[in-house]
């Protein structure tokens, strides 16, 4: 493998729908901790309750849009069930209350009393049949490349499309949110709520505003990955997917309109090319390892980036210094 | 001024009614363990005046501020401001009926602009709704308005050239006359000071005192709490004293200055016991 072709897989895996359902997840968690200075600590949570909603809808025979309607309304409900209870309490709470809620719905979704409800251990499967999300697909059936390395399945065009477009879509949404006086009164409560409370702001119906919004989006991600999946299983919806996600705000600038997008083609860029190069090594990397190496790469990236540009790559340094106080 | 003419006539003690009042506060105490930091029997603030509340250090005058606009929770006590109940509201309920509060440590919001700022406190905005946000149509024309409101009280306060510059980047004394400023974006009826004069210049000193005697003149009700003498005999109608928690004296300016009580409270020694030699 050249190195020509290392960086087109990259740029592949960097356009590709798990980048753009990332996106996707991550626009959710911008609003919530680079806006409104929420730290979600269980966003997966919102994305599982999006996956499973598809899944559980698919499993009883029903259409595809009442799984999606499930999932949306199960996170908003999971938005208000976290955030009544904590978004009136100092922000440390919230943290402490979605990881810990996350991995609640992580662990009953796995475990054998719910298995009639979400499969268990093993989920649900057959969701493609059953859902006949790329029934629709409008993509002749062939592979699509440019060049011999950039290539694409219509299935996996008709997965990117869907995702890339909800990504900016919902990008599109958060920025004319944040640009009007709604959007005020969401940054006003990131720099001082009480300020904001001094100002006549009800704080805390915008905290849960933010919050609930912000989940719709991750639960959106998820009935996404469900669908491109074509399975939904427990064990994809561990923490350190929330940290990716994180990862991905950050990289691109948190509380930047286009961060999430750039951040998550960026975070696949990189996983990839490292993977690449990992591979063709003159001495043999374990596969094993490679997976472990390229994240601990990913994490000496984002500490470099921490230190040389800590307002991520869309960030404005001025603002960045502002925050400083 | 009218409300000031009105005091007068007003006798010299604590706990005296006024003839208008805006805020009156009744049996109100707060208590931190085994601590009274707040037991005011009666407090009545006339409107249309300046009323700043003066006592020493640990007097309980920032927590009884901080219990008045809602930051903090009373033990016992009722009050009330323009006539409807004020204990128990919530402090953003309290702002949008116009009492709105600066705070002693400052707090701007510094990375959003100084107009962003200001633009915040608008009361009533529409596209504060976040269905209504998505429409431009429904919150453009007020947004023009608030802004030139806005530009107007920046010029005011000298602040017109940082309008688009990061909160943050202000100075001590700029972040005083902004939120200041922001208040008065908010169209309140009493603004409630928290020492606005703590850490600031002497000439900033002078130009603040400008802005809060024109708050009165404008028609506005002032509370605030204040440690400088000169400046709360300068500009205050009224004058509340504290100590322990209690309100000690009550009066004009000239009736506090030879109040034994206050100079004991302040001092710590009573000019009327006998002398030791």
């Amino acid at each position: 493998m050249s190195w020509l072709s290392i960086i087109a897989l990259a740029l592949q895996t960097a356009v590709g729908f798990q980048a753009a359902s990332y996106a996707l997840g991550a626009v959710g968690l911008n609003l919530q901790f680079g806006y409104t200075g929420l730290s979600n600590f269980g966003h997966v949570g919102f994305l599982l309750v999006g996956a499973y909603g598809m899944a559980i809808s698919a499993d009883r025979g029903w259409p595809l849009w009442v799984g999606l309607l499930l999932g949306v309304g199960a996170a908003i409900v999971l938005g208000l069930l976290l955030g009544i209870p904590t978004l009136r309490l100092r922000g440390d709470y919230l943290a402490i209350v979605t990881i810990a809620a996350a991995e609640i719905l992580r662990l009953v979704a796995n475990a054998r009393p719910s298995e009639p409800l979400t499969g268990g251990s093993p989920g649900i499967g057959g969701l493609t049949s059953k859902l006949g999300f790329f029934r629709h697909n409008f993509f002749p059936e062939r592979r699509y490349a440019i060049g011999n390395s950039f290539v694409f399945t219509d299935r996996q065009l008709w997965s990117m499309m869907w995702a890339w477009g909800l990504a900016i879509l919902a990008t599109l949404l958060i920025r004319r949110l944040i640009r009007s006086p709604w959007g005020r009164v969401i940054r006003s409560i990131r720099e001082d709520e009480d300020a904001a409370r001094a100002l006549g702001k009800n704080v805390v119906v915008y905290k849960l505003q933010s919050f609930i919004l912000g989940g719709t989006i991750g639960a959106l991600a998820g009935a996404l990955i469900a669908l491109d999946d074509g399975s939904v299983t427990p064990d994809r919806w561990i923490a350190p997917f929330t940290f990716a996600l994180y990862t991905v705000v950050i990289l691109g600038g948190a509380g930047t309109v286009w961060g999430p997008i750039v951040g998550a083609a960026v975070y696949w860029f990189v996983l990839q090319a490292a993977e690449g190069i990992l591979k063709n090594l003159w001495f043999d990397v374990g596969e094993t390892m490679i997976g472990a190496i390229r994240l601990a790469i990913m994490g000496l990236g984002l500490a470099a980036l921490m230190v040389f540009r800590p307002q991520g790559i869309l960030g404005s340094k001025k603002e960045m210094l502002a925050s400083g106080r | 001024m009218a409300g000031s003419s009105e005091l007068s006539t007003v006798a010299a003690e604590p706990g005296v009614d006024k003839p208008d009042e805006i805020l009156v506060a009744d049996g109100v105490t707060r208590r931190y363990g085994g601590l009274t930091a707040v037991n005011v029997d009666h407090l009545s603030v006339q409107r249309g005046v300046i009323t700043a509340l003066i006592g020493p250090n640990g007097a309980g005058k920032t927590t009884l501020f901080n219990l008045l606009c809602g930051f903090d929770r009373a033990d016992t006590g009722r009050w009330s401001f323009n006539g409807k109940t004020a204990s128990g509201v919530k402090p953003y309920q309290l702002a949008r009926r116009g009492m709105v509060r600066t705070f002693q440590l400052t707090k701007v919001l510094g990375r959003m602009t100084v107009l962003d700022n200001m633009l915040l406190a608008t009361p009533n905005q529409r596209g504060e709704s976040m269905v209504q946000a998505l429409i431009p149509g429904a919150w453009g024309a007020q947004e023009r308005a608030a802004r030139s409101k806005a530009m107007d009280l920046l010029q005011r306060f000298k602040l017109e050239a940082l309008a688009n510059e990061y909160a943050a980047g202000l100075s001590g004394g700029q972040r005083k006359l902004l939120e200041m400023a922001r208040a008065l974006m908010a169209d309140p009826s009493l603004v409630m000071l928290d020492e606005p004069m703590a850490g600031v210049n002497p000439a900033l000193t002078q130009s603040l005192l400008g802005h809060v005697t024109a708050l009165r003149d404008d028609g506005m009700s002032v509370l605030f709490v204040e440690h400088d003498m000169d400046v709360i005999m300068k500009i205050s109608d009224w004058v509340v004293c504290m100590a322990e928690g209690r309100i000690i004296a009550e009066g004009r300016p000239a009736d506090i200055a030879g109040n034994d009580a206050v100079i004991q409270a302040y001092l710590g020694i009573d000019r009327n016991a006998p002398r030791g030699d």
